[in-house]
């Protein structure tokens, strides 16, 4: 199913979709937000454009194989986990630095973490079960 | 000390994403083994720990407990890490030769290690809703590891698992949740103090009934175990060993865990309950094999009759029965993957698992006849195998308490489950091949042949090591009883902050 | 209000049975969905319904003026509804393909796995 006013609306919803998940995330810091609900926001933008122009089109657009995404995605949480083993740490602790007057954590890390891990995984769902239908 | 809790649970997942991201490259399942190595060295670690200290246990980011996610080990927790990681090493070693470069990319390697991060977090978590999560973990990657190349076969198979598992954690949900609702804590050891103190015992009947409901759904137990022989018979080979070997245990090992710790207030009724469910269910198991034909068919009724003698063991409740109940659990995970691994042997050697259409190894393969018989001697309880040791305990334990026909019943369960093997062994190894084949072990290639029989050679050593050097081991699931029946020690560690 | 509460939740379960056991794939998918809402609530219930402040701090760590609400059920809900929905997302999927496979969503029909007396 082809629309004209889907895709041309599609188009400018993804971006404003990925900005506004990425504005959720990092407020989620200290604030209602998150890696989880900022992943399915930017899920909804290729899902909009998997509807649009299809699951092929949408998979282009993507470049990554979302899997892949979302395996990166547990990668980049474990080692938020991880980083304090050797600096003597509890495992999971947040570890903070500061790097020119801007405080870094791994508790930001392993947000971005779930943020992949969030959108590859929906969208490995959304892919398959659009390709099979 | 937090390390060494932690580990051996990350360590599988860290294995999982890099053998996922390069699931394309050949080496893929190298990446699986190497990790498993990891996983047998840290569980080796974490067992010593525990040897030396008794019971250890650690807060995630330092939360005190009973707020922040516990990790604990005992004996028991310990023993399932390291048994989680010798079942993961071999069957990751036996996969390299079984797994196809087509199962291989869609990630098979990867989703195996989730599954044994997975089980080794459910073993170490002291919180309950922490358990479910681990569950879930579990659960959600053995669904995809049933269906990855699935037939026609396995997707019926896949269904009825998928199903009932379903249900069965919206039940752990349920009761976890109002368990938290009577009494405000989720800790494990927390809850034990909770629940005797709670005004409304009854209620907390009722919510011990449903988890023992949706533990009961996971172990297999009677009457709830329709979907395991409707489905292990169906997926891959490797899948089907560790299957067979670690998830129904995981059930088992909570309902030991939750009837030991938490719910022990009204033990005339829970426990009763459990005898019953145990004889019925070691019973049914049994006559179910005897019914079947199909070498993964018999295997897949004969986990649901052992499973039994270990609900047994917990549902006595004396030491003896629990430290039974504890040995069995333990010996049984090594032999039950054991068999699947040389069921897979045979279906490759003879190109089915229907016992009728098969035939001829004894004289074509005798070293797998010979490996075959171990854990088949084992599992139907023959001196002095691991088997003997475990039945004999835990019919010493029934006829102690004066329960003559439980010890009727479980030597019963003992002498049917010798019918099935020597059914196994008659059709499959002892007559001939019905088209005159004849199925040498030297047809494999000689790298794929040994990645499959060495697995199985260790496996089937431990069992004759355990059944020939009992002492250390029955001296191991004594203590590990004590610590279950009087858990003092795992309540003060818990909640008494990170001590050692 | 926990009496409402309840009552949704019994009268929800209630719906998951009758369509769980109507003998069709798709349908035992919807009430099992229905089931676990009921339980999401029932936990949601179980952890006390007041009505408190979010439980967040302000700016500067400040508490908020009243009585917050207990979080932990809601971390519970929101995890097993997450959960939840992969699991279920899954069996759609498995649904979906059991269709393809065998041309019927009748659960009573399936029995590849387990052939019935000669007719293997």
């Amino acid at each position: 199913m082809k629309s004209l006013i889907l895709t041309t609306g599609a188009r400018l919803l993804i971006a404003l979709f990925l900005v506004f998940s990425l504005y959720v995330l990092l407020r989620g810091h200290n604030a209602p937000g998150g890696g989880f609900i900022g992943g399915l926001i930017a899920a909804c933008g290729f899902a909009i454009h998997a509807f649009a122009s299809g699951v092929a089109e949408a998979r282009r657009a993507l470049h990554v194989d979302p899997r892949t995404i979302g395996t990166l995605g547990l990668a980049c949480a474990l080692i938020a986990g991880l980083m304090a083993l050797p600096l003597g740490a509890e495992p999971f602790a947040g570890i903070w630095g500061e790097i020119a007057d801007y405080k870094i954590s791994s508790v930001l890390l392993f947000d971005i973490g779930v943020y992949l891990a969030v959108v590859g995984g929906i969208l490995t769902l959304i892919f398959a079960l659009e390709e099979t239908l | 000390m937090s390390w060494t809790l932690a580990l051996p649970i990350l360590v599988p997942f860290v294995t999982a994403a890099l053998a996922f991201l390069l699931r394309n490259r050949r080496g893929s399942g190298w990446i699986s083994v190497a990790g498993a190595v990891v996983s047998l060295v840290l569980a080796i670690r974490l067992l010593l720990a525990v040897l030396e200290h008794g019971v250890v246990a650690t807060q995630m980011s330092a939360w005190a407990a009973p707020f922040g996610i516990t990790l604990v080990a005992d004996y028991l927790g310990a023993a399932m890490v390291l048994i989680t990681a010798i079942i993961g090493l071999a069957v990751a070693v036996w996969a390299m030769a079984e797994v196809g470069q087509t199962s291989a990319r869609l990630g098979w390697h990867g989703l195996f290690q989730t599954l044994i991060g997975g089980v080794t977090g459910a073993f170490l978590t002291g919180d309950l809703f922490n358990l479910y999560v681990w569950f879930e973990v579990l659960l959600i990657s053995s669904f995809v590891l049933l269906v990855i190349g699935g037939r026609k076969k396995a997707i019926d198979g896949a269904v009825k698992y998928v199903t009932l598992n379903l249900i069965s954690t919206v039940l752990f949900l349920c009761a976890a949740g109002l368990t938290y609702g009577a009494t405000g804590t989720l800790n494990m050891a927390d809850l034990r103090a909770a629940v005797s103190a709670h005004p409304d015992q009854g209620l907390m009947t009722v919510i011990a009934m449903m988890f023992m409901i949706g533990f009961g759904l996971k172990a297999a137990v009677f009457p709830l175990f329709f979907w395991l022989p409707a489905s292990y018979h169906t997926p891959h080979y490797a899948v089907s060993a560790v299957f067979a070997g670690l998830l129904t245990k995981v059930g088992v090992y909570a309902l030991i865990r939750v009837f030991t710790l938490i719910f022990v207030g009204d033990q005339g009724y829970t426990h009763e309950i459990l005898l019953w469910v145990a004889c019925l269910t070691m019973l049914t198991g049994v006559l179910g094999a005897a019914a079947q034909s199909d070498f993964r068919k018999i295997l897949s009724f004969h986990i649901i009759s052992q499973i039994g003698y270990m609900v047994l063991g917990l549902a006595l409740m004396t030491p003896l029965a629990v430290m039974g109940g504890v040995f069995y659990l333990l010996h049984h995970i090594i032999v039950k993957a054991n068999l699947f691994l040389i069921a897979g042997v045979s279906r490759r050697l003879t190109g089915s698992s229907d016992l009728y259409v098969i035939g001829g190894l004894y004289r074509s393969a005798p070293l797998l006849a010979a490996l075959f018989l171990i854990p088949a001697f084992s599992l139907a309880g023959f001196p002095p195998l691991s088997g003997f040791w475990a039945k004999y305990v835990l019919v010493k334990a029934s006829l102690d308490l004066g329960q003559g026909l439980v010890a009727f019943v479980a030597l019963l369960t003992g002498l049917l489950t010798i019918y099935s093997m020597t059914k196994i062994w008659a059709e499959a190894f002892w007559k001939a091949h019905p088209d005159q084949r004849q199925p040498a072990l030297s047809a494999i290639p000689t790298r794929a042949r040994w990645l499959l029989l060495s697995p199985i050679i260790a496996l089937a050593a431990m069992t004759v090591l355990i059944g020939l050097i009992p002492e250390p081991f029955v001296t191991f699931a004594t203590t590990g009883a004590e610590q279950l029946l009087d858990p003092s020690a795992y309540i003060a560690t818990v909640l008494g902050g990170d001590a050692p | 209000m926990e009496t409402v509460v309840a009552l949704l939740s019994g009268l929800l379960t209630a719906a998951a049975v009758w369509l769980m056991l109507s003998g069709n794939l798709l349908r035992f998918l919807f009430g099992l969905l229905l089931l676990s809402n009921a339980v999401n609530l029932a936990i949601f219930a179980a952890g006390r319904l007041t009505e408190g402040a979010p439980p967040l701090l302000g700016a500067d760590g400040a508490l908020p003026g009243h009585e917050m609400a207990n979080s932990l059920p809601q971390a519970l809900l929101l995890t097993a509804i997450v959960i939840g929905f992969g699991l279920f997302a899954f069996a759609l999927g498995l649904t979906i393909r059991a269709y393809r496979s065998f041309g019927h969503l009748e659960i009573d029909r399936m029995r590849l796995a387990e052939p019935e007396e000669g007719e293997k």
